[in-house]
């Protein structure tokens, strides 16, 4: 008998599968990076610089984890679900009390999801105020656009898998902002619906696309989007206001000096979200009941700062013109702030600096206002009752808005000699903020029939 | 006089006219994949039930001047003052809440964004920008029944709406 250690099948395997083990120095180090079909989503030395954290806060690589997390956890939650009514609602409750771990699992399921689309939104802020979408950049830019659009989507399919009165309302609600699409709109509802209203037809469109259509694509996006950065020639390098670009950059292997960070961050966010879904479970109401809508009714949270648009503009306006304007705008963003100086600087120059606290204040203050005033004061209907409501309710105020709009961007290029980033970089913000504060008196500020309330005055509301 | 050359373009090659081919075989081949995938998504309907023609009772179970909800056919059925009947759509022409009927009050109130509509779903306060949707009602032999297929949306109110027995 001659046996030697290549013999032994598992140290054949090894060998054939592994061959060069764990690296020892520098090279090897490189060498696995380039060589590994995860890894080699890196480049095999990374600038010291671009891995200071709190340049990119590793969003991008948080939402990365988060996917995954949706993934593996997403899968077994369908393992107890049917998706069928009312069977769905039947699952969610066993899931609950009669499976091991199923309520952390749907927990974890929930708060990522939600966690994603703030994650996703600030990644998105990140690149913008780095500049980190110009040249050579712009495609991924567009690609990030479409993965913010696909994750609002997935969020919101899932949304009406539990089959709840939160699930169905806000889905009933969210899905109506269709029809008001001109010509199309009916016929698009019914489609993604399965109907005129929401039914089990829809349940089942919908986990179709939360479970197969919508992860694909989000997966073949990411990939790309990984791709696209290295193709681009990696991060952008962090600078200073005043600091000019360096040429040479102290560069480091990925093994172990970003792999590591990696995983210390994917680990303690893990460990954050953990214990936040044993802490804080799932909301779940009653069983769907189309009957009975209760008040209010409201969008998922990251779709009431459009809700609250809704209550200011004929539904054409409010729902579809100032959306898809606004996501054009996102859209083109690279392709008209073309300037090639100052990426990876924070809010681009001092001007820029002041510019964006001067954004930022002045829309904290009349966004408010103007939800106030519109609310008591300006009955833009009732003043023009000749005109149809699209126009009096909805072209009229959209006009005096934008009017507003481009009175200050001429006071930001006079008064303060900006130039077109500066401009961009405040019209932006201003817009950005309006977004937020919106979306907080969406959630916040709005009580039984959508009046106005303050939070600690919010009447208790019965389902 | 000069003799006008022919332009190239005249001549279509015959790699070009392949070229116009496939590219239109590829096209249509592209219409009609959507053309299939369109028709496969369209919705399902079931017998008997929200989508049908659903039969709702007697004409003399229905007090002139009342409102009676319908639920498996998911509309008000209201008997206006003068005999004359309405099947409403009871999902809300702004965002779709389902609009009850509030006896108090004498109309339909929204829930959820407070619109308001009057028996005959007129609308009386927005933001609904038009009437509640109606089906077709059908009297035969004094039964009432009425057509849920496909809701009829209007821009007003008409008398020429309303159903006599």
């Amino acid at each position: 008998m001659n046996e030697t250690p290549s013999d032994n099948i598992i140290q054949r395997m090894r060998a054939r599968l592994w061959p060069n083990g764990l690296p020892r120095d520098d090279r090897g180090r490189m060498r696995l990076v380039v060589n590994n079909l995860i890894l080699h989503i890196h480049p095999a030395k990374v600038s010291m610089r671009a891995m200071r954290w709190t340049y990119t806060w590793g969003l991008g690589g948080l939402a990365a984890m988060l996917l995954v997390l949706l993934g593996s956890t997403g899968i077994l939650l369908e393992i107890n679900y049917t998706p069928s009514a009312p069977q769905a609602y039947l699952n969610i409750l066993e899931l609950r009390s009669n499976v091991w771990f199923g309520e952390l699992i749907r927990n974890v399921h929930h708060w990522s999801a939600n966690l994603l689309v703030v994650v996703t939104v600030l990644h998105l802020l990140r690149v913008f105020f780095t500049g980190a979408y110009r040249p050579p950049r712009e495609t991924n830019w567009l690609i990030g656009v479409g993965m913010l659009l696909l994750v609002l989507g997935g969020n919101f399919t899932g949304y009406l898998l539990p089959w709840d009165q939160l699930a169905f309302w806000a889905i009933t609600v969210g899905t109506s902002v269709l029809t008001y699409v001109p010509l199309i709109g009916d016929a698009l509802g019914r489609l993604l619906l399965g109907g005129p209203e929401v039914s089990g037809a829809t349940l089942l469109n919908f986990y179709s696309l939360h479970i197969s259509f919508i992860p694909l694509a989000i997966f073949g996006l990411m990939s790309f989007h990984f791709w696209r950065i290295r193709k681009d020639g990696g991060l952008t390098n962090p600078r200073g206001v005043d600091e000019t670009e360096k040429v040479k950059l102290e560069r480091v292997t990925t093994i172990p000096h970003l792999v590591r960070r990696e995983l210390v961050y994917a680990l303690v966010w893990l460990a954050a979200i953990l214990v936040w879904a044993m802490l804080v479970p799932a909301p779940l109401e009653g069983i769907a009941n189309p009957d009975l809508s209760p008040n209010p009714a409201k969008a998922p949270w990251y779709f009431l700062g459009l809700q609250e648009l809704l209550l200011h503009f004929h539904p054409l306006v409010g729902a579809i013109i100032i959306p898809a304007a606004f996501f054009i705008g996102l859209a083109l963003l690279p392709f008209y702030d073309v300037a090639a100086e100052n990426v990876g600087v924070y809010f681009r120059s001092h001007r820029g600096r002041s510019l964006t606290v001067l954004a930022t204040g002045l829309s904290l203050v009349s966004t408010p206002l103007w939800v106030a005033l519109d609310e008591f004061v300006l009955h833009w209907a009732d003043w023009l009752p000749a005109w149809p409501s699209l126009v009096s309710n909805g072209l009229v105020p959209l006009a005096v808005v934008a009017l507003g709009l481009i009175l200050m961007d001429e006071w930001v290029k006079d008064s303060f000699k900006a130039t077109v980033e500066e401009r961009v970089l405040f019209l932006f913000t201003f817009l950005f903020v309006a977004i937020f504060i919106l979306t907080i008196i969406g959630i916040f500020f709005r009580g039984p029939g959508m009046s106005l309330y303050w939070p600690w005055a919010m009447p208790v509301v019965s389902h | 006089m000069s003799q006008t050359p022919i332009p190239e373009s005249e001549n279509v090659s015959r790699r070009d006219f392949l070229k116009v081919i496939w590219a239109g075989l590829g096209g249509a081949a592209l219409l009609e994949v959507g053309g299939v995938f369109l028709a496969y998504l369209q919705p399902r309907l079931a017998e008997g039930e929200f989508g049908s023609i659903i039969s709702v009772g007697a004409v003399d179970d229905f007090p002139p001047g009342s409102v009676t909800h319908i639920t498996n056919g998911r509309f008000h059925l209201a008997r206006l003052p003068d005999g004359g009947f309405l099947a409403l759509y009871h999902r809300c022409t702004h965002l779709g809440c389902t609009v009850p009927w509030d006896q108090a009050e004498g109309r339909f109130v929204c829930p959820c964004h407070n619109s308001q509509f009057e028996v005959d779903g007129e609308v009386l306060n927005p933001p609904a920008p038009r009437p509640l949707d109606i089906f077709p009602i059908t009297i035969e032999n004094g039964q009432i029944s009425v057509d849920t297929g496909r809701p009829v949306t209007r821009q007003h109110s008409d008398p020429s709406q309303v159903v006599y027995a």
